[in-house]
Parts: C-alpha cells; structure tokens; sequence
C-alpha cells in the first residue's frame, strides 16, 4: 500500500499527514511535489493544509493549477481515493472535484481550536471505521472554512447525500453555536458524487495521537488502510 | 500586434454575505463617515498582453478570468482593456 502526499510551497501540514499515514495506516507513504507528473504509483492521495502559493488570489486557487493537481484530477476520475484537509479541500473545491467554495470566516477570524464533527456518511473509503451520527472531536485551523455553494448546488449536495462531516454539538446536534465560521449547513466536509473525494477543513492527522488531545481521526485513516485492503 | 494594458476587477458575487465588506462599513462608520452603504472588497488585476485586436484581448482576459482570476461560484468579474501607454496603433 502506497499512499502519496502533495506537497505545494507553503504546505505545513504535510509532515503531519506523511507521519499519519505512515503510523496509522502502516503504509509506504511518499511525497508528491506539485511541480511533478508522476503520481509514483500510489493507491491514494492526501492534499495536505498549509498556505499553498501563499493564499494569493483565493486560497487553493493557484495549486489547482499546478502540474501534480493535473494528475490528481485523472486519478480521481478513474475512481482513486482523494482526500483534502483544510487547504487540501480549498483546492479540491477550486479544481471543481467538488462542488462549491469555502469562503472567509463569517467572524473574519483565524479559528484555531478543537470541535465537534458529525459523522453523515460511514459508507465511504475514508468512514466505514466510523458510525453515522458518531460525534468527533478534531480540530480546525482556518480563516476561509465558510462552506458556500448557491440553493440548487446545495439542494444537490444534500439531496445527493454528499456531506460527510458536519459542525455539532458534542452530542450531535446541529446548530448555529456549534458552527466555527458560518458554513452553509454547518458543513464540514463534503464528497463527490462517487464518494471516492473526499474534501474537509477540520485536521484528522492532528488526532492521532492522546498526546495530541483527539485521537478520533485515526478512523479516517484506518477506514482508508482497510479499503485499499479490501480492493 | 498591439500591446493592451488589461484591468479585471472581481468582486464578491452580489447577495453573497460579504463579511469583510461589512467589517469595512463599519470601520468607516467609526470613524464617522455618514451614510456609507454596499461596501465591498475585490480585487483589481492589472496586466499588459500582446493581441490583435481589442475583442481578442477582452477575450483573452475573460477566459483567464473563468479558469483563474476568479472563482465562478462566488466572485463576479469585468474586463477593461485599453491600449497600453505608449504602444503602436
């Protein structure tokens, strides 16, 4: 099993991801440069958070154009599992692999702190270790998390099923208070139509460890592990 | 070939909340600016670019403007384009 990490200039959540990846999933884990061609081969790939291009024009904007996000956009059309963490899932919604953008906070703020995930879809690669309505602690660290896409996009997305993760309550319920930065119905992350993009702002590889505070994001990845097994 | 000088303004699409215009309003509002309304907050691209002609130049620019300068699901766009200083007609 081989897993593949981007990384772009200005990607700081790489690291994080390569070491989950290594660690939780017991998998060969390599890095993808975003200037390369090349996916090596790998079974799946993880778009790491960070500040890629440095946020300039729209955060992700320029990284979906870049040479690997080409190759990515292949893998992902032929069934690959693709998964974006906070500024992985700003590219992935630039990319148009998903629908729809994320916008500045409502509060304008940086949010940096824990929260609590909903857990909506436990059928795709990335869930099936975890339990619909299983609530998350995992923690967020963004200022353009506002999930926005318009009425008929949104009524698709829901209609769909597509929301994988939503902003709750610790016990579960959903509601304004719960949401960190004015996401359309507290969406926290989202996937594609096939279920195998998968895009989310709050940062499982930093629940991992008890050390780290949270260790609920190792289902993410052992759900993904146990996937690419069964395949 | 003439060389134009390109202006691509994008703006928050509009009805979308637009938080940042609003913190903008209200900053001018303190400092007593009366009657101000509508703020928003874009942003203005410039840049020269060799065509042959106005039309192609204009464009030009709009499919950047599709594929990068702006993001179709919440940023609206317009083009200018006008004979760059100094260059033949």
């Amino acid at each position: 099993m081989k897993i593949g990490v981007v990384t772009f200039p200005g990607s700081n959540c790489d690291y994080d991801c390569f070491k989950a990846v290594q660690e939780q999933m017991e998998a060969e884990a390599v890095y993808l440069w975003h200037r390369e061609h090349d996916l090596q081969g790998v079974d799946a790939v993880f778009l790491p958070g960070g500040f890629s291009y440095g946020d300039y024009l729209r955060a992700g904007a320029i990284a979906a154009q870049s040479p690997i996000m080409r190759e990515v956009a292949a893998f992902a059309r032929e069934g690959g599992p693709v998964a974006g963490i906070c500024n992985g899932f700003q590219i992935l919604c630039e990319a148009e692999l998903l629908p729809g953008a994320l916008m500045r906070n409502r509060s304008l703020k940086f949010r940096s702190r824990q929260v609590h995930l909903r857990v909506e879809r436990d059928d795709l690669p990335f869930t099936s270790g975890y339990t619909a309505g299983q609530v998350l602690r995992v923690p967020i660290a963004h200022g353009e998390g506002c999930y926005f896409a318009d009425e008929a996009t949104l009524a698709r997305v829901e209609g769909e099923g597509l929301v994988a993760f939503r902003y709750s309550t610790p016990d579960g319920t959903i509601n304004a208070e719960a949401n960190p930065n004015g996401a359309a119905r507290n969406i926290a992350g989202i996937v594609n139509e096939r279920g195998n993009v998968l895009g989310m702002m709050p940062h499982p590889e930093r629940a991992v460890d008890a050390l780290l505070g949270s260790t609920d994001g190792l289902g993410l990845f052992r759900s993904l592990a146990a996937h690419l097994a069964r395949a | 070939m003439t060389e134009y000088r390109i202006e691509v303004r994008v703006t928050p699409r509009r009805g979308i909340l637009d938080p940042q215009g609003n913190a903008v309003a209200g900053a001018l509002g303190t400092l007593g600016f009366r009657g101000v309304r509508e703020v928003h907050v874009g942003r203005l691209i410039v840049f020269h670019m060799d065509a042959e002609s106005e039309g192609e130049a204009k464009e030009r620019g709009e499919a950047m403007c599709r594929q990068l300068l702006a993001n179709p699901v919440t940023e609206d766009f317009s083009v200018q384009v006008a004979a760059a200083p100094g260059s033949a007609r």
